[in-house]
C-alpha cells in the first residue's frame, strides 16, 4: 500500500498568540512550532497500515522551509520519505489555495498511492477544509474526523465523528481520510529513528516545480482585520459554605445572569 | 441572493441549520436582496414549510432516492448544480459535522475559497465579511472573499434564531439524475450510543470536569447536573481525556471542541490556556476549584472556591429546586 500522509507545522496549543495589527499577521517570534497534534494521528494510521500490509510511507508538508523539522519527526517515527513543497507565502487561511498546490502534487509526484491521510483540521488555523478540497479536485471519496479505520483490498470502511454519535462510511480506494483523536495512540520516535532520519535527504520541490502560477497561489481571501478577543473579567467569587454557596450561585444565574 | 443549506438529520432540519438561515435573512436584508433555502435528500416535501417562518422566499428542494444515504460526493454535486443555476452571491452553511464535511468539497468543486466556523457576519460596502475564531478563539480574523460566491459555515450555538414569521413561499422541486456507481464513499450507518448525550457543541449547558474530578467514576455527578439542567452535556478537559476517564468526542479546547454555550460549568478544570481557547465565548462561565489561584477564575462570571463533590450535590439539589417551580 502506498500511502501519502499530508502535515503542518503549527505553533502548540499551549501558545500565547499576540497579533501583528499592522500586517493582520499572527506574531511567529517566541513561538514554539510542532507538527500539528490532528497530524500526528495520520502518521501513526499510516505507519500501522503499512506493517500490517506492507508498502510504503510518503510524508509531505507544504510551508517554509522550518517545516523540515516535522518532516524530520515524521521520517524518525518510521516514515519512508519526506518531501517539502516549499511555500513561502504568509498563512492566507485560505483553505483552497493549499488544496490546489497538494492536489497538483500528487497528479504529479505522488502518483499510485492508495490513501491521503491529513488531519482532520491544522491547529491554528482551524479549517477543515483541505482534506475535502484535495478529494474533489482528486475526484476521490472522503471521510474527515476518523476514529476507526478499516482497510480490505480495495474497499475500506471507517467510523467519523459526528454530533452525539459516530456514521459508519464504506468507500474504494484511493481515498482521502482525516484523522481525530482517539484513532490510535501516536507513537514516539526511537533514538535509531532519529538517527536513521538524519541520514535521509528531504527534496524540496517549488510550487513552480509543479507548474503553478502565480495567479493560481494567490488567496481569494482577504484578513481585513486581526485581534484578540475581547478580556473576559475575572467576575465574583461567591463565599460560604458549600450549601451557602450552591444557594446563591442557583439565585446568581437565575437572577443576575438570567440562564436558568 | 443568499442560499443557506438547510442539513437533515433523521427527518428533521437541524436547529443549527435554522440558525444560519436566520443569519442569512439578516444579511439578506442588509444586502437588499432575499434569502433562499436548499435542502438535499429524499422525501422532503414535509419538511419544507420549516425554513418560511424565518423569512425565506423561496425553498429548492433536491431529491433522488441516492441522497438517502449521506455522501459529500453527491450532496455537492446536487448543490453545485442548483448553485449554477441560480447563482447566489452567498451561501451559508452551519458549522456542523456535516456542514464541515459537505462545504469545502462545494467550495473546491465551483473553484471558490470558503471561511469556516464563523461566529460573526457583516456586510461592508454591500459586501460580506465574516469573523472567525483561529487558534481556537486565541485570536479573531475578519475575511473578506475576492472569490464570489462566498461561502462561509456558521459555529452552531452563535447566532440567534430569528422570530418565526410568514408561513407562506415558493417551494421548488429540482430533480437530480445520479446513479449509486458515481459514488464511491458514503455513510451506510449512524451509530448512536445508548442513551446519547447531546453533543458539547450543540448544548446550551455545558456540564464539564478536569483533573479535580479524580477519577471516570465521577463524572457519574455530572451526569446527574445534566440530568436535571435542559439541553444539557457533559464536557472534560484535555487530562481528563488523555487519562481515559472521559470519551474524546466530551474534549473541550484546543485539541477539542469550540463550545460556545449559553453557560459552562467547570468543575476542577484548572483552566489551562489551550482549554480556557475552547470555552471562553461562553456566554457564562462558573467555576468551582479548590485552588484559588486556578486561572480559570480569571475568566469566570462566577467563582466557587472549594471541595467540588461537597458542592455539586448541593448544587443539584437546589437546580432542581429552582426549574421545578
Amino acid at each position: 500500500m502506498k500511502i501519502c500522509v499530508f502535515v503542518k507545522r503549527v505553533p502548540d496549543t499551549e501558545s500565547k498568540i499576540r497579533i501583528n495589527q499592522e500586517n493582520n499577521t499572527v506574531v511567529e517570534e517566541g513561538l514554539n512550532f510542532v507538527l500539528s497534534p490532528y497530524d500526528e494521528y495520520a502518521v501513526e494510521e499510516a505507519l500501522r497500515l503499512r506493517e500490517a500490509k506492507g508498502g510504503q510511507v510518503v510524508v509531505v508538508s507544504v510551508g517554509p522551509e522550518e517545516a523540515l523539522v516535522i518532516l524530520k519527526k515524521c521520517l524518525a517515527m518510521g516514515a519512508d520519505e519526506a518531501v517539502l513543497i516549499k511555500d513561502d507565502e504568509p498563512e492566507a487561511y485560505d483553505g483552497l489555495r493549499i488544496s490546489k498546490i497538494i492536489a497538483l502534487a500528487v497528479t504529479k509526484k505522488f502518483t499510485d498511492f492508495d490513501l491521503l491521510l491529513f488531519g482532520k483540521q491544522a491547529v491554528g488555523t482551524d479549517n477543515s477544509q483541505v482534506p475535502a478540497m484535495v478529494a474533489e479536485l482528486l475526484n476521490l471519496p472522503q471521510v474527515n474526523v476518523v476514529t476507526k479505520l478499516e482497510i480490505e483490498g480495495n474497499t475500506g470502511s471507517a467510523l467519523r465523528e459526528i454530533e452525539g454519535a459516530l456514521e459508519k462510511y464504506e468507500f474504494s480506494l484511493p481515498a482521502v481520510i482525516s484523522a481525530q483523536k482517539g484513532l490510535n495512540e501516536p507513537r514516539y520516535e526511537t533514538l535509531k529513528g532519529i538517527m536513521a532520519a538524519k541520514k535521509k535527504e528531504i527534496p524540496v520541490l517549488t510550487p513552480k516545480d509543479l507548474d503553478l502560477g502565480e495567479e493560481e497561489l494567490k488567496p481569494n481571501l482577504k484578513i481585513v482585520k486581526m485581534e484578540s478577543p475581547p478580556p473576559r473579567e475575572a467576575g465574583k467569587i461567591i463565599e460560604g459554605e458549600p450549601a451557602e454557596a450552591a444557594q446563591k450561585l442557583v439565585e446568581l444565574l437565575r437572577n443576575e445572569a438570567k440562564i436558568i | 441572493m443568499i442560499l443557506v443549506y438547510l442539513e437533515v438529520r433523521e427527518g428533521k432540519v437541524k436547529k443549527s441549520s435554522l440558525e444560519a438561515l436566520s443569519e442569512g435573512e439578516r444579511r439578506a436584508k442588509d444586502m437588499k436582496t432575499e434569502v433562499n433555502a436548499v435542502l438535499v435528500g429524499d422525501n422532503l416535501e414535509s419538511l419544507a414549510s420549516v425554513a418560511f417562518p424565518y423569512g425565506t422566499s423561496k425553498v429548492y428542494l433536491v431529491q433522488n432516492s441516492i441522497f438517502s444515504q449521506y455522501s459529500a460526493e453527491s450532496y455537492s454535486q446536487a448543490l453545485v448544480g442548483l448553485i449554477e443555476e441560480i447563482k447566489p452571491d452567498v451561501l451559508f452553511f452551519s458549522a456542523s459535522a456535516m456542514g464541515k464535511d459537505l462545504a469545502p468539497r462545494v467550495a473546491a468543486k465551483l473553484g471558490v475559497s470558503l471561511a469556516s466556523d464563523c461566529t460573526k457576519t457583516a456586510t461592508r460596502d454591500g459586501k460580506l465579511e465574516v469573523t472567525r475564531p483561529i487558534f481556537a478563539g486565541k485570536a479573531l480574523a475578519t475575511i473578506a472573499f475576492s472569490s464570489k460566491p462566498c461561502l462561509a459555515t456558521l459555529r452552531p450555538n452563535v447566532f440567534p434564531l430569528t422570530e418565526p414569521g410568514s408561513e407562506q413561499g415558493e417551494v421548488i422541486k429540482k430533480e437530480v439524475a445520479m446513479t449509486d456507481e458515481q459514488i464511491k464513499g458514503k455513510a451506510v450507518d449512524v451509530i448512536r450510543e445508548e442513551g446519547a448525550e447531546l453533543d458539547v457543541t450543540e448544548a446550551e449547558i455545558v456540564v464539564s470536569g478536569g483533573r479535580g474530578m479524580k477519577g471516570p467514576e465521577n463524572y457519574d455527578l455530572l451526569r446527574e447536573l445534566t440530568d436535571v439542567l435542559p439541553q444539557s452535556a457533559v464536557g472534560a478537559s484535555r487530562s481528563a481525556v488523555d487519562a481515559g476517564w472521559v470519551d474524546h468526542q466530551h474534549q473541550v479546547g484546543q485539541t477539542g471542541k469550540t463550545v460556545s454555550p449559553n453557560l459552562y460549568l467547570a468543575f476542577g478544570i484548572s483552566g489551562a490556556i489551550q482549554h480556557l481557547a475552547g470555552m471562553s465565548s461562553s456566554k457564562c462561565i462558573v467555576a468551582v476549584n479548590k485552588d484559588p489561584e486556578a486561572p480559570i477564575f480569571k475568566v469566570a462570571d462566577y467563582g466557587i472556591v472549594g471541595d467540588l463533590f461537597q458542592v455539586i450535590p448541593h448544587l443539584k439539589e437546589e437546580l432542581k429546586k429552582i426549574l421545578k417551580e
